[in-house]
């Protein structure tokens, strides 16, 4: 009994010290060449991919990348806790002292379910819908039965760039239903028939059908051309100098190597 | 010697007492910094404009949470709808119908019920149940009944087991002398059990609603999340808890303070919840 009670009290102490651990927006302890990159959940996926194979050819270097959402990436850059941020919005008037740079360029493209027989929208009839102004899909020439809208949650960015893109300034109506990630909004418009929502380009797959918006098919020839208009840019941010091992991750990034990665991901290269 | 064991008895008792008082502290504690940080913007933006309010655009400076308010009773109130006939029901079966052998297969099944994770409850109801009610009655599926559904379902276990023990505590004599006046089984039942193991039936009603205002996870993968009070049974809605969880990783500045501001509602709500059960719990103690 005694015993196995000074090897609980032992745990719980080492359980408690284990605790002191930091949160998403801290940086930890540092490492010879760690570099922190928090921010965006669009980018995290393809910083991710990126970061592992960075670290194949550099093997010196710790690249430790996590979320928190693009306001979270930028706060935490402003304080200096972590090295580089990652937004998918642009910046704001008060955090325009942070560099930028722009990594790459992702659409956003508008999806409905692939039995819906609407394949072209006006952009307009777009902002309607989601203003709550055309709510049955007859009002579109289709059968009559009411829209499933889905829209992302306050804060996002891909919310953010849908509201500057799309809206143009109109509210997105309270009836319309929300979600809290690309994957859940895609989960939803692949499972209902009469659904209709927006994902990042890069995730648009055979589960779900992108329309085309004012006769333009989004899809990385026509964002360069500059033909489809609902795109934004990825952003790197960072505070000051970068020290070398986040000179070296941001040169991989935008080097021939690290461009055709993402581009291999379904996003638009920073240079195109 | 004794002195010694004497001693050791005291430390230890000395450090249990610590720790469960610990349990304590951290209530006090969650208490105090929801409160710190929610309080705030009730100062700042009005106590009527947040809890009253009908527009929820903390970006863009509305806070106002009452349709989150009429929402989080809504879902509470349809999962008491279909969890509470159903779990009375299962704890009088249990209490007075079933043999010692089935009951000794029931009980430990409900706490496996019990122990699913709300994640796998919203799971299966986004495969299952949402398609159905889109099917069957229409709207996005995302809706007050999906959430009920679910719901109603996971408090079962809380409502059966509290009931359960309700029924059980009735003195067999009260039994035993309504069978001497003539009544059958069922009668003696409804006339004179239930009506005695009324406030413990009660309590445990109210503790369900207290596990299912609560729940998260689960009602943010059925319900939608649209910020309008619903109209029918078939609108999406968004409650209490499903709004902090899902722009929490978003948040920043007032935006963050008001999902704490929600916070204090629901704080405050649950705990109006458990002290209306815990006191219907000690009348029939008392009694």
């Amino acid at each position: 009994m005694k015993r196995f009670f000074g090897a609980w009290l032992l745990l719980s102490v080492i359980v408690l010290l284990s605790c002191n651990n930091s949160g998403p927006t801290k940086a930890p302890k540092y490492k010879r060449h760690t570099v922190t990159v928090a921010g965006s959940t669009s980018i995290m996926p393809f910083v991710e991919k990126l970061s592992e194979h960075f670290m194949v050819d550099h093997p010196g270097f710790a690249i430790d990348v996590q979320g928190g959402g693009s306001t979270a990436g930028i706060q935490a850059c402003l304080n200096d806790t972590v090295n580089i941020g990652m937004s998918s919005r642009q910046l704001k008037e008060q955090e325009r002292l942070l560099n930028q740079i722009i990594m790459c360029y992702d659409g956003i493209s508008i999806v409905v379910h692939p039995r819906n027989p609407i394949t072209a929208l006006p952009l307009k009839a777009v902002r309607d819908i989601f203003s709550g102004k055309i709510r049955n899909w007859s009002e579109l020439g289709w059968l009559n039965r009411e829209i499933d809208a889905v829209t992302r949650e306050e804060g996002s960015g891909t919310r953010g760039s849908f509201e500057d893109l799309v809206m143009h300034g109109t509210e997105i109506s309270d009836r319309i239903m929300v979600q809290d990630s690309n994957g859940s909004v895609k989960e939803v418009v692949a499972t209902d028939p009469y659904a209709i929502g927006y994902i990042s380009l890069g995730l648009v797959d055979g589960k779900v059908r992108a329309v085309t918006i004012d006769g333009v098919q989004p899809n990385a020839e026509n964002i360069k051309l500059g033909e489809y208009k609902i795109v934004r840019p990825f952003l790197f941010v960072t505070h000051g100098e970068l020290d070398r091992g986040g000179r070296e991750f941001v040169d991989f990034v935008l080097s021939e190597q690290g461009q055709n990665i993402l581009k291999k991901e379904g996003l638009i290269g920073a240079y195109d | 010697m004794i002195k010694k064991a004497f001693t050791k008895e005291h430390f230890v008792r000395g450090v249990l007492t610590a720790f469960a008082l610990s349990s304590l502290l951290f209530l006090f504690l969650i208490f105090i910094f929801i409160l710190i940080e929610g309080v705030p913007l009730f100062h700042k933006i009005g106590l009527k404009n947040i809890i009253l309010g009908f527009k929820w655009a903390p970006t863009k400076g509305s806070f106002g949470i009452f349709p989150m308010i009429v929402s989080s009773f809504l879902v509470t109130f349809g999962a008491l709808v279909i969890g509470a006939p159903l779990g009375l029901s299962c704890a009088i079966y249990l209490s007075e119908y079933s043999g010692k052998r089935l009951k000794l297969f029931l009980k430990p099944a409900l706490e496996l019920l019990a122990g699913i994770p709300s994640v796998v409850y919203g799971f299966l109801g986004v495969i299952y149940i949402v398609p159905i009610v889109r099917n069957y009655f229409g709207g996005p599926g995302f809706s007050l009944l999906a959430t009920s559904i679910i719901l109603g379902v996971m408090i079962l276990p809380t409502v059966i087991s509290i009931s359960f023990d309700a029924l059980v505590s009735v003195p067999k004599t009260y039994r035993e002398g309504s069978f001497a006046m003539g009544a059958t089984k069922w009668q003696t039942i409804y006339k004179v059990i239930i009506p005695s193991a009324s406030s413990g039936i009660l309590a445990s009603f109210i503790l369900g609603m207290g596990r299912a205002i609560g729940e998260t996870m689960a009602v943010i993968m059925v319900a939608g999340n649209a910020l309008r009070i619903p109209t029918s049974i078939l609108d999406p809605l968004r409650t209490l808890t499903s709004n902090i969880a899902l722009e929490l990783a978003y948040a920043t500045g007032d935006h963050r303070l008001g999902l704490f501001s929600t916070g204090v509602v629901l704080l405050i709500i649950i705990m109006t919840l458990n002290y209306i059960a815990n006191f219907a719990i000690k009348r029939r103690v008392i009694k």
